[in-house]
């Protein structure tokens, strides 16, 4: 973990409610796809945990969703401010335990640390698939950017405005192949992709109401096979077999 | 050079500054961070007999100026605690701690002081009556003083070591506990633990805990917390306070100090920023010299004196 001072370089606009921010500083304490950051906000007490999309020695790009107060002030703030940023928060995806032809899933904005995970398993050598669930054609974003790295990427939308109509769910089960998924979404989407006969194996990335995000409050707790863990700082990337719901 | 050491007790802190309990686990996940041995000493989670999971999720809500929490005491229990927190705890910091101990009947929270009868580090026994997220069949042990006090008598007859009530600000009056604790015995008086509150989330039109209440920290406490410090020191001005409530830079420990206390505990801030002690500690010198002081022990109780 490490405390710093980062830039917001520019925002962009992906969808209705999804941003794209790309803050500049000091990359060095993040580790793993996966991890995330949590934010100070002016006239926030709590820090704001956010995803990391993708990182470089540069800088920090996260896509953040509008859910309340604090991230429609966060996607407005003006280029240029400062952030006070935690980074280096909790255990990503592992790519080494990821067996040959693991699929990425992502629902909404858990599409966001799917990016930079992509990324280094195509830099360890890896060309995995990409399965995309969002509610509508609408809401779909970074589909580009995920063609541009070169992962294949299947989409689904429960109204079948783009790719398969359906869940992620839907198109996974036209891959019996695919044994293991790393996978973010939200906690239905998680559950229903857990559940699926097929899987042996997997990594999936939860979130939780938290203050800290670095373990100290374990307001974050939830009950696993391996006993209590918090989502901050054990995961939020946890293992199948470790899951309870 | 100020003199920043103060007294709890006969027990000796280098520093006033104390991390709150709840707020700091048992200081695992503060040693990456800085060197505990520059804290007056720290306060570690509750803890009960048995292990308890705490409260189902969620358990954290925002407000303004502070938060929610309603974890409901979840720690592994006193024997786990013992086994390995307290090695660890000994290996990484070299100060008192103050054992934050709960109970759900007046027997466990003997039981759990004298478990800690042999751990030679742990200085002070914070008998925690006052956490608003358990629900033992009906209201906490700090809510009147009759219950206060028979918490009191039980760890008095059960241990040696200097005892702490951790008192609830949800009370009439806060005073009236204190004086209770302070007729049974008790060596000092912790104050305040957080503020019972609720926020509803719009989207359900239902309470946002999942616990429905929890207790309010963070400096939306802090002037509440700094007048019941205030009317505690006229009520029992023999006892040793430990300020608690919202602090968050050297000024407000200062100003708890001046209302009565002996020391002072820093909580959410530490979840806010977790350097936040540190900082503190670190410009209490420079507050002591403009207020004038060369012992930082001079402060406690100032703002009732004089004109």
């Amino acid at each position: 973990m490490k405390q710093g001072i980062f830039t917001l370089e520019r925002t962009r606009q992906l969808t209705g409610d999804v941003w794209e921010l790309r803050l500049s500083g000091d990359t060095s304490a993040v580790t793993a796809p996966g991890q995330f950051v949590n934010i100070e906000l002016p006239g926030k007490f709590l820090r704001r945990p956010i995803s990391v999309c993708d990182w470089d020695q540069e800088g920090l790009t996260l896509l953040v969703k509008e859910a309340g107060e604090g991230t429609k002030e966060l996607v407005r703030l003006p280029a240029g401010t400062e952030l006070n940023v935690l980074s280096g928060l909790g255990n990503g995806f592992d790519i080494a335990a990821a067996p040959e032809g693991a699929v990425l899933v992502g629902g909404g904005i858990g599409a966001a640390p799917l990016c930079g995970l992509a990324r280094r398993m195509l830099a360890a050598g890896r060309r995995p698939a990409l399965i995309l669930g969002f509610r509508s054609r609408e809401d779909a974003f970074y589909l580009e950017e995920f063609a541009a790295l070169g992962v294949d990427v299947l989409t689904a939308t429960e109204d079948g405005t783009l790719g398969a109509r359906g869940f992620v769910t839907d198109v996974l089960k036209t891959l019996p192949g695919c044994t293991c998924v790393l996978a973010c979404g939200p906690t239905p989407m998680l559950r229903a992709v857990h559940a699926l006969p097929q899987l042996t194996g997997g990594q999936f990335s939860f979130e939780a109401r938290m203050a800290c995000g670095f373990g100290a409050c374990v307001g974050c707790t939830i009950e696993t096979r391996a006993g209590l863990r918090r989502v901050c700082k054990d995961g939020p990337v946890f293992r199948k077999e470790d899951i309870l719901w | 050079m100020v003199d920043l050491s103060v007294h709890l007790a006969g027990v000796t802190l280098k520093n006033p500054i104390i991390p709150a309990s709840g707020t700091f686990g048992y200081g695992r996940e503060f040693a990456d961070t800085y060197d505990l041995d520059i804290l007056g000493a720290f306060s570690w989670k509750g803890t009960t007999r048995d292990p308890r999971p705490g409260n189902p999720q969620p358990r954290i809500a925002e407000t303004a100026s502070g938060m929610l929490n309603a974890v409901g005491l979840q720690n592994p229990g006193m024997e786990a605690v013992l086994r390995e927190e307290v090695p660890w705890i000994a290996e990484h910091f070299h100060g008192p701690v103050i054992a934050n101990v709960c109970g759900f009947s007046l027997e466990e929270y003997a039981e759990n002081c004298r478990a800690l009868e042999d751990a030679e580090q742990v200085k002070i026994l914070e008998v925690n009556i006052s956490c608003p997220n358990v629900h033992a069949g009906g209201k906490n042990f700090g809510s009147d003083p009759k219950s206060a006090a028979a918490v009191t008598r039980a760890v008095r007859a059960a241990t040696k070591k200097p005892v702490f009530l951790k008192l609830s600000p949800n009370v009439t009056d806060i005073a009236e506990i204190a004086r209770a604790c302070a007729d049974e015995g008790a060596d000092g008086l912790c104050l305040i633990n957080t503020l019972l509150g609720m926020r509803i989330d719009l989207n359900t039109k239902r309470p946002l805990l999942a616990n429905r209440t929890g207790g309010l920290s963070g400096p939306a406490v802090f002037p509440v917390a700094v007048r019941m410090v205030w009317d505690v020191y006229e009520a029992v001005p023999k006892l040793p306070i430990i300020g608690c409530g919202g602090v968050d830079s050297a000024g407000a420990a200062a100003e708890m100090l001046l209302a009565g206390a002996s020391a002072v505990e820093v909580g959410a801030a530490n979840l806010r920023d977790p350097w936040a002690c540190k900082t503190i500690i670190e410009d209490l010198p420079g507050v002591c010299q403009r207020l004038g002081v060369d012992k930082i022990s001079d402060l406690t109780g100032g703002a009732h004196h004089g004109e």
